[in-house]
């Protein structure tokens, strides 16, 4: 078994690392690169929404994180001129700190009134960003420099995107890796005691506060993680499109991170992974059906919840039975 | 002061109506509709096309908008949301099934009626001036006043009849309601419909006045949830207080709040966040509902 996952994680990395550069340079759709990085992105976002899942909250207020991301990203390298990389931890701890902040009142709500008061959030950090000064309004934030160069002790780590003759490459390798960290650090979070305590909320919040299991420090706890990948996430995804508006994230994109959870699968921690891919690509592939796009996309939506309500990856459960 | 009093119970009465949908469906079903909007855009479409092109009298239009909302909720319920609450391990799930739902009918609303603002003439002219203290068009009086006549009805049919009281039944505990020879399914189409009707009527009340777009669904439905999380959620009471209460903070905000800019509903969030750290199951919800 142990086995099985070593060659399942080392197929991934290459797969992503070597494979798909390999794939676009044969095939010279460059183009897949802007769209797999935003599909590394996104999934970053959702791999928070199925954090907060896993404590048995239904979180559809990542879009509020992610936009305060971008704008913290945002605001630190146009008007305090920081480099990219120290702005991305910075977006995601304040992103936290607004966790904590906004968490600690709502996350002793439950089930759909949670889910509702998280929906409101995403709407109201739009209107926040209309009406605070330092996001200039509905005009946005433009011309954000790109990433620059990165260098440990003299040693450049990454370098400077605009010296690079094709920046998406670069994107596309920093946010996969990105995903890869995220999603290995959330494996690992599932897998440990901290998991455990999680699940234990999930199913039965009081049966856990009974014996001794510290419920609100975990609540906040898993969903400051979760605040913390929406932040990194909208921070990397202003850096690429280099503006940010008012409107770039908002309750539309709160509500994909919360399907990509679903059609991926609750119960499963690539999920979110699976189902991002699916819905960002399918998308795309219907673009060609024009007006119809809308309808063929929610209807394919529809049926495959009346197929699968538990998820994509519940196919897999089958088998094992 | 009183003008502002009068357009607070004016907004207050079309949320409330818009809530009270909401919270019916909840309270059967535990489905979080979020396709509400989207119906209440849908019913004024309907409205528009009947009273504006086939110039038919506007109570047909109303009518037809219910009817027409109505079938669409039983169908959905019958052929999408029971099926899937049945085979699906977490109830969660019916939320995605909802978001196709609000994403299906968008689509659908965009092919059949364009992406134009539309609007009907107005019912009757003129305005109640009464003094300059209280200047109101008789438009919005009358439909202010029909929509608390909905309301009023409505609660009449809940309290009184005999679908009304199998559906609250249904709402305090399913299994108790199924032993006492509550046919479930079937109540659980009706309520859906009938919330899906109501969505229908507050479109087709307020095409007259605010006229209707394909972007109205979204914001709706997010000032519908508000409603339900102050009043508490799957209550009747809970919805008209959430609405009326709702409805008199936008107004009172809109006037006091104009010098700092658009920051009423920044305002309304954050005391929403500070009153339900105090309550979390709103004012009249049933703790954890």
């Amino acid at each position: 078994m142990k086995n099985k996952h070593i060659i399942a994680i080392v197929g991934f990395l290459i797969g992503v690392y070597a494979l798909v550069p390999i794939l676009i340079g044969v095939s010279g759709r460059t183009d897949f690169y802007y769209t797999l990085t935003s599909v590394a992105l996104l999934s970053i976002a959702s791999a928070g929404v199925w954090l907060t899942f896993y404590i048995g909250r239904i979180n559809i207020g990542q879009g509020a994180y992610a936009l305060a991301g971008g704008y913290v990203s945002a605001i630190l390298m146009t008007q305090y001129g920081m480099s990219f990389w120290a702005t991305l931890p910075l977006a995601g701890l304040f992103c936290v700190v607004l966790a904590i902040l906004i968490g600690l009142p709502i996350l002793r709500l439950r089930g759909v009134y949670f889910a509702m008061v998280t929906l409101v959030l995403t709407e109201v950090m739009r209107l926040a960003a209309l009406a605070v000064p330092i996001t200039q309004g509905a005009k946005g934030i433009t011309s954000i420099p790109l990433p620059g160069e990165l260098s440990v002790f003299g040693i450049t780590v990454i370098p400077d995107f605009s010296t690079l003759a094709n920046p998406k490459i670069g994107f596309y390798w920093m946010a996969v890796t990105m995903m890869v960290i995220a999603y290995a650090v959330l494996w690992r979070i599932v897998n440990s005691r901290l998991g455990h305590l999680c699940r234990s909320l999930q199913q039965n919040e009081e049966l856990a506060s009974s014996i001794g299991v510290n419920t609100a420090y975990l609540r906040v706890v898993a969903y400051s993680i979760s605040s913390f990948l929406g932040g990194i996430a909208g921070a990397s995804f202003i850096a690429i499109s280099q503006s940010i508006y008012p409107s770039s994230f908002q309750v539309a994109d709160s509500v994909n991170f919360m399907l990509n959870c679903f059609l991926g699968g609750l119960g499963y921690v690539f999920g979110p992974m699976l189902g991002t891919l699916m819905i960002y690509f399918g998308w795309d592939l219907l673009f060609t059906t024009g007006e119809y796009q809308m309808l063929i996309y929610a209807s394919l939506l529809i049926a495959l919840m009346l197929a699968l309500p538990n998820g994509v990856l519940s196919l897999l459960d089958k088998k094992k039975a | 002061m009183e003008q502002i009093i009068v357009n607070g119970l004016y907004l207050g009465a079309q949320y409330a109506l818009i809530a009270l949908g909401l919270t019916l469906i909840f309270s059967l079903m535990n489905v979080l509709n979020f396709a509400h909007g989207q119906m209440y855009v849908l019913g004024g479409f309907i409205t528009y096309t009947v009273v504006a092109q086939f110039e038919l009298p506007f109570i047909v239009g109303l009518f037809f908008s219910a009817l027409v909302l109505a079938l669409v909720g039983a169908l959905v319920e019958k052929y999408l949301f029971r099926p899937v609450i049945k085979k699906s391990r977490r109830e969660e799930s019916t939320m995605l099934l909802a978001a196709g739902i609000a994403f299906f009918l968008d689509a659908v609303i965009l092919l059949l009626f364009g992406e134009k603002q539309r609007g009907v003439p107005k019912i009757i002219d003129g305005v109640l001036n009464w003094d300059f203290i209280v200047v109101m068009p008789y438009d919005r009086i009358l439909i202010g006043g029909l929509a608390i006549l909905m309301i009023a009805a409505f609660i009449l049919f809940m309290q009184y009849s005999r679908a009304g009281r199998a559906m609250r039944a249904l709402a305090q505990d399913k299994v108790a309601a199924t032993l006492m020879g509550v046919a479930v399914d079937r109540y659980a189409m009706l309520g859906f419909a009938l919330g899906a009707a109501l969505a229908g009527l507050v479109g087709g009340l307020l095409v007259t006045i605010t006229g209707i777009n394909l972007g109205m669904g979204g914001p709706a439905s997010i000032k519908a949830f508000m409603m339900i999380m102050i009043g508490g959620a799957g209550v009747i009471s809970g919805a008209i207080a959430g609405g009326f209460i709702l409805g008199m903070m936008e107004s009172v905000g809109l006037t006091v709040l104009s010098e700092y800019g658009d920051i009423t509903y920044l305002v309304i969030f954050a005391s929403l966040m500070v009153f339900l750290s105090f309550r979390p199951q709103g004012l009249m919800g049933k703790p954890w509902g």
